[in-house]
This record gives structure tokens, C-alpha cells and sequence, in this order.
């Protein structure tokens, strides 16, 4: 039995065609997937993203606690609203999960986190809080809605509630704030603008009817996933798991060395991975022909070795085919991909591709 | 849904046939098949000449979600392929039956199980309860 949000009248009123995603009822587009993409980079668009777990930690230790469970630092956050992306590790170095934390206070702070892998957080927060005596909660009563693009703050501001719409409008990139029992921050997961909204679930489908009728366009899992890796940015269980470090897998801008002395989960690991070298390159990928790069692929570096497409696939505003990729070290922009047996011509190239609808590849 | 056409074949893997006059037969995928993938951004088309079996690989059609196969529904030779394609896959989502056409074949071999409209119908009904 899959799990609805509370925006799951919304999808099939939309034309939603829904898929099951990690034991939930999704909309994976509403007609046109590449439309969707465009309507993102060009105007403005929206995704239920309410499949995502919402965790509250609360408790005089909190910060203390955070500071040992993520390998970024969360002491860098000051200001109340501030968010940090950050992996939570393993011993060994692993990924559990990538996430965003947005500090409150010093006792208390929210963790959004992926929606497929809900249990096995849940499971490693609470056993490492039982020495911390923090209070772990989460908040599957919140829905969530992602509102992205150019256009996405103008057209949604109306939308919210007056009296914290000129905060809401004024917060600055990864800042967030309260906002009575919502919760408005300025981040997302697209490479462009706007604002992702934690609301009550039962005040969802008004907000994403008014989203609607300003001109935001509902935006299915598929163009999430095409703006994403337009945008480089991570897919926890494609890029990076818990065999993956960080440091493999093109995070390694998260990890907080300093201060030296926090004892973070994986710290040790990711020391001794960093010290003996030879670390795998995680980086982008342009293929020059025709066709489509996919998940899994083989990468042939010629005299060098072989890696693995994360994640490939078609990116709707170059209008070729890129990807991410693990693959052996070495200093080369040249690779091959085996695409059903014929080695096909990629060059490598950095990341991102695109942001803020702009191409940032030559191409 | 909209109506099948009632002059074509169709098989379990949701391709149409059409029998031409000239005796070849045309074979693309079905307004079902089409959906299913979203917005077609890559064709790879066999080979003019090439020979193909009966339920073998002869084509990949690839959406922004997938990549997926075509099969040859009869044994036979390329003698055409829709080169307009390369430039724009979503014919085939505009027009699957018609400029979203994929490979004509000169039969010579096996022919695989066909389905008549109805039966196809019937499949589709299917898949949809």
C-alpha cells in the first residue's frame, strides 16, 4: 500500500501521471516532463516534495549533538533560519543520507531528509540520541511545496500570508524563517530561485490551488530530477550510499575539517581516505554525439581505467545528453561511455551545467 | 484514450504495422507506448539493409525517463528509416501512427503473434484496471 500526500487530489486533478517512488504516490509529470523543465529555468514551477521526512531535534544538547552526527558543522550557523547541506556518515565514511539543517536556536534545529531512505534515519538519529538525551520528532503532519524559477518568489508571494510576506520576500539564499506554523526558506533543489514551504498538511491543497492560479506550473519528479542534474547537484542512492565518502562523490566542500578537534561520525575514515589519495573523481560529463547517457553506464578513460555514470540523462536546456560520474584519477577532460555495447564520446567538463537558467558549459 | 486506428496490427510490446501496397510494412510505437515514455529525445535507427528477426532488437526509442527498446514484430530487411527523427524524436509523441513512423520492412521470416485493434484494445483495458 503506498502513501498519499496530502496533495495527491491535486496530481491526478492536474492530469498527474503518478508513480510509485519509495512507497509513495508521486506525480512523475503532468503531461510534458521536458515543458515542466523549461517552465523552471524560464518562469516559475512547483513540486509537492511532502515524501520528504521532516525532523525536528530538539534539547540543551542539540548543537552538541549535530556537531557529532554531521560532517558540516552546524556551529557555523548563527543566524536563526540559516540552512547548511551537510552528509550524515557512517563509521566507515559512508553516506546515510544528505541533508538540510536549518538552525532555529541552539536547542533546536530541523533536518529535511530524503524520503526513501525515512526509516533508516529515523533509526540511526534516535540510537545516536539516546546518549545525547536530545528529542528527536518527526513531522509527518507538515507538507511540503517547492516553488522554483525566475518567477517563483514573485508569483508565490502573494500566495502567503501578508504578515510575513516582506520577510519572506527578503530572506537571503539557504536563509529560512518561521512564519506562524509555516515555514518559509529560500532554497531548493533545481539550480534556479524560489522558495520551498513547509505548511500544515491540512492548508497544502489551498496553497497549491493559489500557486496554480498565479501561472506556477505543477512540475512532476521527472523535471525535478532533469533540473537537478542540470544543476549537479547530489541524488542520495544514485551518486553517493553508504559504500560512497563524501570525498568520492563530489562533496567534499561539506565536510567541515575545522575545528580539528570535532569528533565528528565518519571523521576518522574520511581522514584516512583523504591521507592515502588515489581518490576517485566525481565529475561531469557531455556526451558529443547523439544519444543518452544513463545510470550504471560504463566509462572508459583510455590508459587510465574505468568508472560508472550516477546518473545520466537527457539535460532539456542544452539540449544533449550529460551526466555525473565516478571514474579513476587522473588528470584527462577526454572519456568514452559504453552506451549498449558502442563507446560513445564524452567530454569532461565542470559542474554545473546549468544554473539560474543560464548554460555554464561550453558546448 | 483515443481510438486505435482499425487498419493497423499490433503486438504485446504496444508497436502498430501498417501492410503497405508495395507489400512492405511500416512499424512504429503505439499513442500508449509513446505516453508511457514521456517526451521522446533520442531515436537509434537500424541500418538500411539491415536483416532482422522476428522479436529481435531493431530499435531504441529514449524519453528524458528511459531508454527503450523496439522490436522487429516480423522477420525481415530494412528498407527504410525515419531519418527526420534524428532531428525530432517527438514526432513521435505528436504523431505516433503517422510522421512518428520508425522502420519499413521488407518481410522475410517468422512473424511474431499480432494483434488484431481488438485485441490490442482489449490489452490496453487491461493494463488500465
Amino acid at each position: 500500500m503506498t502513501k498519499k500526500t496530502p496533495l495527491f487530489d491535486q496530481h491526478v486533478a492536474a492530469g498527474a501521471r503518478i508513480v510509485d517512488f519509495g512507497g509513495w504516490d508521486m506525480p512523475l509529470h503532468y503531461g510534458s516532463q521536458k515543458e515542466e523543465h523549461h517552465a523552471v529555468r524560464q518562469h516559475a514551477g512547483v513540486f509537492d516534495v511532502s515524501h520528504m521526512t521532516i525532523v525536528d531535534i530538539a534539547g540543551e544538547r542539540a548543537r552538541e549533538f549535530l556537531r557529532s552526527l554531521l560532517a558540516n558543522d552546524v556551529a557555523k550557523l548563527s543566524v536563526s533560519g540559516k540552512a547548511l547541506y551537510t552528509c550524515m556518515l557512517n563509521e566507515q565514511g559512508g553516506v546515510i543520507d544528505d541533508l538540510i539543517v536549518y538552525y532555529i536556536d541552539d536547542t533546536h534545529y530541523r533536518l529535511v531528509v530524503n524520503a526513501a531512505t525515512r526509516e533508516k534515519d529515523l533509526a540511526w538519529l534516535r540510537k545516536q540520541a539516546e546518549k545525547s538525551q536530545v528529542k528527536v520528532s518527526e513531522r509527518a503532519e507538515l507538507a511540503m511545496l517547492a516553488v522554483q524559477g525566475p518567477k517563483a518568489r514573485e508569483l508565490a508571494a502573494p500566495c502567503v500570508d501578508a504578515a510575513f510576506r516582506d520577510a519572506a520576500l527578503d530572506l537571503k539564499p539557504f536563509h529560512g524563517m518561521d512564519a506562524g506554523d509555516w515555514f518559509v526558506a529560500r532554497t531548493g533543489y533545481t539550480g534556479e530561485d524560489g522558495w520551498e514551504i513547509v505548511v500544515p498538511a491540512a492548508e497544502a491543497p489551498k496553497l497549491w490551488d493559489r500557486l496554480l492560479a498565479a501561472g506556477v506550473r505543477p512540475s512532476g519528479l521527472g523535471a525535478r530530477d532533469t533540473l537537478r542534474l542540470e544543476a549537479a547537484m547530489n541524488l542520495y542512492g544514485n551518486d553517493m550510499d553508504e559504500n560512497v565518502s563524501p570525498l568520492e562523490a563530489g562533496l567534499g566542500w561539506t565536510i567541515a575539517w575545522e575545528p580539528a578537534d570535532r569528533d565528528f561520525i565518519g571523521r576518522a575514515a574520511l581522514r584516512k581516505q583523504r591521507d592515502a589519495g588515489g581518490m576517485r573523481r566525481f565529475v561531469g560529463l557531455l556526451l558529443e554525439d547523439k544519444g543518452v547517457l544513463r545510470d550504471h553506464q560504463r566509462v572508459v578513460v583510455d590508459g587510465v581505467g574505468e568508472g560508472e555514470i550516477t546518473s545520466g540523462g537527457f539535460s532539456p536546456t542544452i539540449g544533449r545528453s550529460i551526466a555525473l560520474a565516478r571514474v579513476p584519477a587522473g588528470d584527462y577532460d577526454r572519456a568514452q561511455v559504453d552506451v549498449r555495447g558502442k563507446l560513445l564520446d564524452v567530454r569532461v567538463v565542470k559542474t554545473p551545467f546549468v544554473r539560474n537558467g543560464e548554460i555554464r558549459i561550453d558546448v | 484514450m483515443s481510438e486505435l486506428p482499425g487498419d493497423l496490427q499490433y503486438t504485446s510490446d504496444h508497436e502498430w504495422l501498417r501492410r503497405e501496397e508495395d507489400g512492405n510494412v511500416t512499424v512504429g510505437i503505439t499513442d500508449h507506448a509513446q505516453s508511457a515514455l514521456g517526451d521522446l529525445v533520442y531515436v537509434e535507427l537500424p541500418e538500411v539493409n539491415q536483416e532482422v528477426e522476428s522479436g529481435g532488437d531493431m530499435a531504441v526509442v529514449e524519453s528524458v525517463k528511459a531508454a527503450s527498446d523496439v522490436y522487429a514484430p516480423i522477420g525481415g530487411t530494412v528498407v527504410a528509416v525515419n531519418e527526420a527523427l534524428s532531428d525530432d524524436p517527438e514526432a513521435i509523441n505528436n504523431d505516433p501512427y503517422g510522421e512518428g513512423w520508425i522502420v519499413k520492412l521488407e518481410p522475410g521470416g517468422d512473424e511474431g503473434a499480432l494483434l488484431s485493434p481488438d485485441a490490442y484494445q482489449a490489452l490496453l483495458d487491461d493494463i488500465d484496471s
